[in-house]
């Protein structure tokens, strides 16, 4: 009986793995003809975007203009949907017809594994003029040469910073130099009766709000990638003195403290914000907050500049890290045609950029839209928009493994502020071989 | 049949049996079989949908680089190695499990067993003990750990706030502390220990109080009627809570994934799940945790594969050794 199973079992085996096999994905022809541009598109498009509340009210009220000036096409818009929802509903045939992400990140992976289709063939066809774009703008949005999505406004980071607390502590200007914030902070720093923080001049711990070596590394100048692809945290120069100079300030507060204060802070996009609530002096954020502090607090006395450049590179101030929202069709599309409209829409016409820009205040990406008399610009967001146009302003660059390049320096940084990690040159050394083992794994 | 015609020695064995078996009895056989596998087809049906094929689907994979999208790519046992040589994470999620393992299960079954000792002496108000202490186990998991991240915020926690008004200058950060999360977690999961506790209760009922009786006038002491009586009595229940246990500690996820996401305090919004697991410093990223963030957030589904093969032979493993070296211990179960 035993002679007999074995093989039954083997052929049972082979048939189940060429079952699975068969049940896998296969290439996708991405080589497909594309239909002549049509006068009207039509159907249904299935849009999902991360957007929640007063945001995605926002995107509602462009979407409808879309809708108005294509009487074909219906948008079914969800809200709210995260990258790690979207990718896996794509991977299981279930995806969006245009999905939106706040994430540059992703471009890497969703390009190279084709989550979402290349639009050249769209972009050519319509001639969409790209020079449009602002340099870093067509960067982020490609990976190795394949566009697979186009950008929904921008994102540029700044110092913002409480008015009231500068002056009361005799300062009249923002920081320009990492010494000067040091300085700074330790100055606006308050602490409770038991010696617990009350007021922070400056978090320097790099998981607080928006707080990270991405957001941080375009002051000093530092560089994620050498030329050949490999991890630079551990030859680049510049990351190390970006970590001495944090934890000076880690050291200054006391991590255990800072850990305290941290698990206490307020939800990031809402009115509990520590920024809001007056118990962070000078914070690093993003453009949109002024749109939040305009909704949630209006009469904070707060004002905005570029954050501080490293002492080493005074050239670099002025710029910042800028990053957007991009947007792509899903590869299993049921109407990739009116998706496109979508996308087209959103991204190349000016009124719809403006519209949405000044809703969120987010920075536009077209140079029309920069241009538009109809942009709301005042003091605090003109900080932004020369940001965006700094020559020193970057952005992250993009791998097929994501941003897990990020994630895992993300998580050593945790041992690094915390006395858990010591030894900063291993350290990183040991990051880099990570990151690029990890590159590796993931098909480079 | 033309077995009947060959020698009897040239015949296997199951062959004679058949060719001896009178024909209806066979046919009645047959019948009877068709029925029992008619019975049991939707059970199986499920069991080749749901186990045999992800189970078989799962291995072949294991030895892809595979991310959903693009087709797999057969990569041998790079997946493998790459666990125990490069991955940064991987040993030290090994290393949170099997602290679970270690910690979780013994304590848990303790208190639950401390606990059913204590109401069942309870002649007043045992009833409502119970429900109180069973009440925990029905909360759902992420409601229970929300409510504990909110009890042990450092700042805001009415823990810390209480220790302070105690005295204690320095207040531990519980969830955000790399060495005490675990501990906080163990808090957690004794807390909703009353699953342990009802079946562990239900099996101290039917000790036989003859049995009590009978030591106590040998002259037993409390110790020794535990160790004689009720110990070998509810052994194979305390087998059954450790084998459970064990297999619930290396499956361990919810708690410590939305434990680690709300002390993380971070919430970019779009992110996903996947990049804030794990806090503080890697110490709750159990390994379903990592096999997650691996197969769902970087979507090296090939690599997660290869990690849930490794989670199915350990668990098993895990099982049927527990199983196997526990037959001394299940004495008890025969005198029952």
């Amino acid at each position: 009986m035993t002679r007999l199973r074995i093989p039954r079992l083997a052929v049972g085996l082979a048939a189940l793995s060429i079952i699975t096999a068969a049940c896998t994905a296969t290439e996708s022809s991405s080589t497909e003809p594309l239909p002549a541009p049509t006068a009207s598109a039509s159907g249904n498009v299935r849009f999902w975007h991360f957007f929640t509340g007063r945001e995605a009210e926002a995107i509602d009220q462009v979407v409808k203009d879309f809708q108005a000036s294509h009487p074909g096409v219906t948008v079914k818009v969800s809200t709210g949907q995260d990258d790690e929802k979207m990718r896996q509903a794509i991977a299981a045939g279930k995806g969006p017809d245009v999905g939106l992400s706040y994430s540059t990140d992703i471009v890497g992976n969703f390009c190279s594994t084709g989550a979402w289709r290349d639009l050249q063939p769209y972009i050519s066809r319509d001639q969409v003029d790209l020079n449009q774009l602002a340099p870093v703008v067509r960067a982020y949005t490609e990976y190795e040469g394949v566009r697979c999505s186009m950008p929904v406004l921008a994102d540029t980071y700044g110092l913002y910073y409480n008015k009231k607390l500068l002056a009361d502590a005799g300062y009249t200007a923002p920081p320009k130099t990492m010494s000067e914030l040091t300085e700074m902070a330790k100055k606006l720093t308050t602490f409770k009766p038991n010696g617990d923080i009350d007021v922070i001049g400056f978090m320097p711990n790099l998981d607080y709000y928006e707080n990270s070596p991405a957001h941080w590394a375009p002051h000093w100048g530092a560089q994620w990638f050498t030329d050949d692809g490999k991890s630079a945290l551990a030859t680049d120069p510049a990351w190390q003195e970006m970590l001495t100079w944090q934890k000076q300030l880690v050291d200054f507060y006391g991590h255990q403290k800072l850990t305290k204060f941290s698990a206490g802070k307020g939800d990031e996009w809402g009115a509990a914000n520590d920024f809001e609530r007056g118990k962070v002096a000078m914070m690093l954020d993003g453009e949109w907050r002024i749109a939040f502090i305009q909704a949630d607090k209006p009469n904070i006395d707060y004002g905005t500049a570029p954050f501080p450049a490293a002492d080493s590179r005074p050239d670099l101030y002025g710029g910042g890290y800028v990053s957007g929202n991009i947007i792509g069709i899903s590869k299993g599309s049921k109407n990739p045609e009116a998706g496109w409209e979508l996308i087209k829409y959103l991204t190349t016409d000016t009124g719809a950029i403006v519209k949405l820009a000044n809703g969120i205040k987010n920075v536009p990406t077209t140079t029309a839209a920069l241009a538009s008399p109809d942009l709301e610009v005042d003091d605090n967001f003109r900080t932004f928009l020369d940001i965006f146009a700094h020559p020193s302003s970057g952005t992250s660059p993009s791998t097929k493994a994501g941003a897990e390049y990020q994630n895992l320096f993300g998580t050593w940084l945790v041992k690094w502020q915390t006395d858990r990690a010591t030894d900063l040159a291993a350290g990183l050394q040991g990051v880099a071989e990570q990151i690029d083992d990890s590159i590796a794994l993931a098909g480079s | 049949m033309t077995t009947v015609a060959l020698p009897a020695v040239f015949v296997p064995a199951a062959t004679r049996r058949l060719a001896r078996t009178p024909a209806p009895l066979r046919r009645k056989r047959r019948k009877h079989r068709l029925f029992v596998l008619a019975l049991m087809a939707p059970w199986l049906l499920g069991f080749c949908i749901f186990f045999v094929y992800p189970l078989i689907a799962t291995v072949w994979f294991s030895f892809t680089r595979y991310n959903l999208l693009s087709p797999p790519e057969f990569i041998g046992l790079r997946n493998y190695t790459f666990f125990f040589t490069s991955d940064p994470y991987g040993l030290q999620s090994v290393r949170n499990t099997l602290w679970l393992v270690i910690f979780v299960v013994p304590i848990r079954i303790l208190f639950a067993l401390l606990i059913a000792q204590l109401v069942i002496r309870i002649k007043r108000g045992g009833s409502l003990l119970r429900t109180i202490f069973y009440l925990p186990a029905l909360a759902p998991p992420v409601a229970a750990t929300l409510a504990f991240c909110y009890l042990f915020n450092p700042a805001t926690g009415p823990v810390n706030q209480a220790l302070a008004k105690l005295g204690f200058g320095v207040q531990p950060l519980w969830f955000s502390d790399p060495a005490l999360a675990k501990p906080t977690l163990l808090i957690l999961t004794v807390w909703g220990l009353g699953d342990v506790m009802v079946i562990l209760l239900a099996v101290l009922l039917q000790v036989p109080v003859e049995q009590y009786e009978a030591a106590h006038l040998d002259g037993a002491n409390v110790l020794q009627r535990f160790r004689y009586v009720t110990l070998p009595f509810i052994s194979p229940v305390l087998l059954f809570a450790a084998v459970t246990g064990v297999i619930q500690m290396l499956q361990f996820f919810t708690q410590a994934a939305v434990a680690s996401s709300v002390a993380s305090g971070v919430a970019p919004v779009g992110g996903g799940l996947g990049e804030r697991l794990g806090y503080p410093d890697n110490a709750m990223l159990t390994f379903p945790i990592w096999l997650y963030s691996k197969g769902f957030a970087s979507f090296q589904l090939g690599y997660a594969c290869a990690m849930a093969v490794m989670l199915f032979v350990v668990s098993f493993a895990f099982a049927a050794v527990l199983l196997r070296k526990s037959r001394v211990f299940l004495y008890g179960a025969e005198q029952a």
